[in-house]
């Protein structure tokens, strides 16, 4: 089968255009709830055929529902690797319902149900998870959505609950609330000051924790944290979410404060740094996706400190979506192991930075900055 | 910061305590704070889940023997040798089914058992209800004709007719 990505509004890229609150900082906020289907096995116990039967059943029921009448269909089993691994990078799908983890394969009936800044995955390690994605720090905005839609589906499908346990999850780490809310925070800051040990210990002290670029099990990548509740049990939805926006609320204020202690004790060094990522991602002919997302860390930085004005927020989410392998292979029909991938990527990159800089009316790379 | 009470140790835990509208401050290390029974969420997170499943069984209560010596979850057949395997329960019957060890988990994994969130209803019989005991009875039917367990396969399907 092959996938069409303007099937999907927006290509469910939505959360990365940097209009939300805090979007210099803060890329964007997810937040998930898992929910199964009383009387029947949960995913990974259930066979081929029961995968089905979940499948037709749930998306039956969602097409009743006004958030998800005109979702776009999207069933996993039935693409090309790449077009899976292309959903995952774009954070709409886990790496388990893509099936690109070594030891397994995709499953039968995966499926994903997309409508603006809502999804719901099916045959998941739950059979439902359903989540918002919201541009920039905007919890709140992303929970109301999303308690909407669960209550229109709750309505409408049976999901296991207990009064002791909540809802019943596959996993236990996920039974109570089965809500995970995380946001994608850049913090080149803290790691350049190296304080960042210390704000990640005292997360775990507050019932927080962080994962990588892609969530869990995931590497961090160009110094972007996701930060998330670590409990999912014993407190309430409300008291979950009011943490962790009152932790990251704090988390930006300290980056912040990392930076301008970096701009007043080592402004040279800060400068050079920023600058020089800048001037190589211009200039460069190769880029593997790692470097490039560590220099893009840089000119992040550099655009927040109001020192690059040659590119915008949205240019850097761009950059960064769309020169991960999939994303990249897919754009030049590529396979991912194409040995000429790190040279598509670098041209990608200076093509769109300097799109951005004549768009803006500024001199060429490494223009004067402003001295502090 | 030094620990109040060993002096050795770096301090860990910093506790605000307000006794007769004094506020006071204690700094302790981790193995004090321990000794006076305090916990943090820093020390649940400390046992992981994979840890929790490796003991499971072994240190258990024997008090539910049934399920000690592996006996499966009624509806899907999973037992505590699956979990121990895979970190993954088999249905929402196994809450039931294992709640004695998933209570003292779920108190490793989250300080407490209970759910003190949204209290959700399954939609009224009288509407959606039935489509759900429709699928369930379909799903009880398949596994009875697998098992070939003909006589409830035919009283399933009498009662699939009666809703249908």
């Amino acid at each position: 089968m092959t996938f069409d990505l303007r099937l999907i509004p927006d290509g469910g890229i939505g959360w990365a255009d940097a209009s939300g609150p805090e979007g210099h900082i803060v890329l964007s906020s997810r937040i998930r709830l898992a929910r199964n289907l009383q009387g029947m096995p949960f995913t990974i116990r259930a066979d081929p055929d029961e995968h089905e039967v979940v499948l037709a059943h749930v998306t039956a029921v969602a097409r009743e529902t006004p958030e998800l009448a005109d979702a776009a269909l999207v069933r996993i089993d039935m693409l090309e690797r790449t077009e899976r691994q292309l959903l995952h990078e774009r954070h709409l799908i886990s790496r388990e319902l893509a099936g690109l983890d070594p030891s397994g394969a995709v499953r039968r009936g995966a499926a994903l149900m997309v409508s603006g800044d809502l999804a719901v995955m099916i045959n998941e390690e739950d059979h439902l998870r359903l989540q918002s994605l919201r541009s920039g720090f905007a919890l709140p905005e992303a929970y109301a959505a999303l308690e909407r839609l669960d209550t229109q589906l709750g309505q409408r499908l049976a999901f296991a609950f207990h009064p002791e346990f909540g809802y019943l999850t596959s996993c236990p780490t996920n039974a109570g609330t089965g809500l995970r809310a995380s946001v994608l925070i850049h913090l080149p800051g803290l790691v350049l000051t190296k304080e960042i040990a210390k704000v990640l210990q005292g997360l775990a002290q507050v019932g927080l924790t962080f994962r990588g670029l892609y969530g869990e099990g995931s590497e961090v990548v160009g110094n972007f944290f996701q930060l998330s509740n670590q409990t999912t049990l014993g407190k309430s939805e409300e008291d979950l979410l009011d943490q962790l926006v009152k932790i990251v609320r704090q988390v930006v204020e300290y980056e912040e404060e990392a930076r301008r202690v970096l701009r007043r004790d080592a402004p040279a060094l800060i400068e050079d740094k920023i600058w020089r990522a800048y001037g190589l991602l211009r200039h460069a002919r190769l880029l593997s996706f790692e470097e490039g997302m560590n220099l893009l860390s840089g000119v992040r930085l550099g655009v927040g400190l109001n020192l690059i004005k040659d590119v915008g927020v949205y240019t850097l989410n761009k950059l960064m979506l769309f020169t991960q392998p999939a994303h990249l292979s897919h754009q030049y029909n590529r396979a991912l192991t194409d040995p000429d991938l790190p040279a598509l990527r670098a041209a990608f990159v200076r093509r769109l930075l300097e799109d951005d800089a004549r768009r803006r009316g500024a001199s060429d790379a490494g223009g004067e900055s402003e001295a502090t | 910061m030094r620990c109040d009470h060993c002096g050795e140790r770096p301090a860990a835990i910093h506790l605000t305590q307000i006794v007769n509208n004094a506020v006071t401050q204690v700094h302790l290390c981790e193995p004090c704070a321990a000794e006076k029974g305090i916990h943090t969420n820093a020390s649940i997170a400390k046992f992981p889940l994979s840890d929790f499943l490796a003991s499971l069984g072994k240190a258990a209560p024997k008090t539910d023997a049934g399920t000690e010596a592996g006996e499966p979850c009624s509806f899907c057949g999973a037992t505590l040798a699956n979990f121990r395997e895979t970190g993954r329960l088999g249905c929402p019957h196994c809450y039931t089914t294992f709640d004695h060890h998933l209570r003292d988990l779920l108190r490793r994994l989250h300080g407490s058992s209970q759910h003190v969130g949204e209290v959700y209803l399954p939609p009224g019989k009288q509407v959606a209800g039935s489509a759900q005991t429709l699928l369930e009875l379909r799903d009880q039917l398949r596994r009875a004709v697998e098992a070939e367990n003909f006589e409830l396969a035919a009283e399933l399907r009498d009662r699939i007719r009666v809703l249908e």
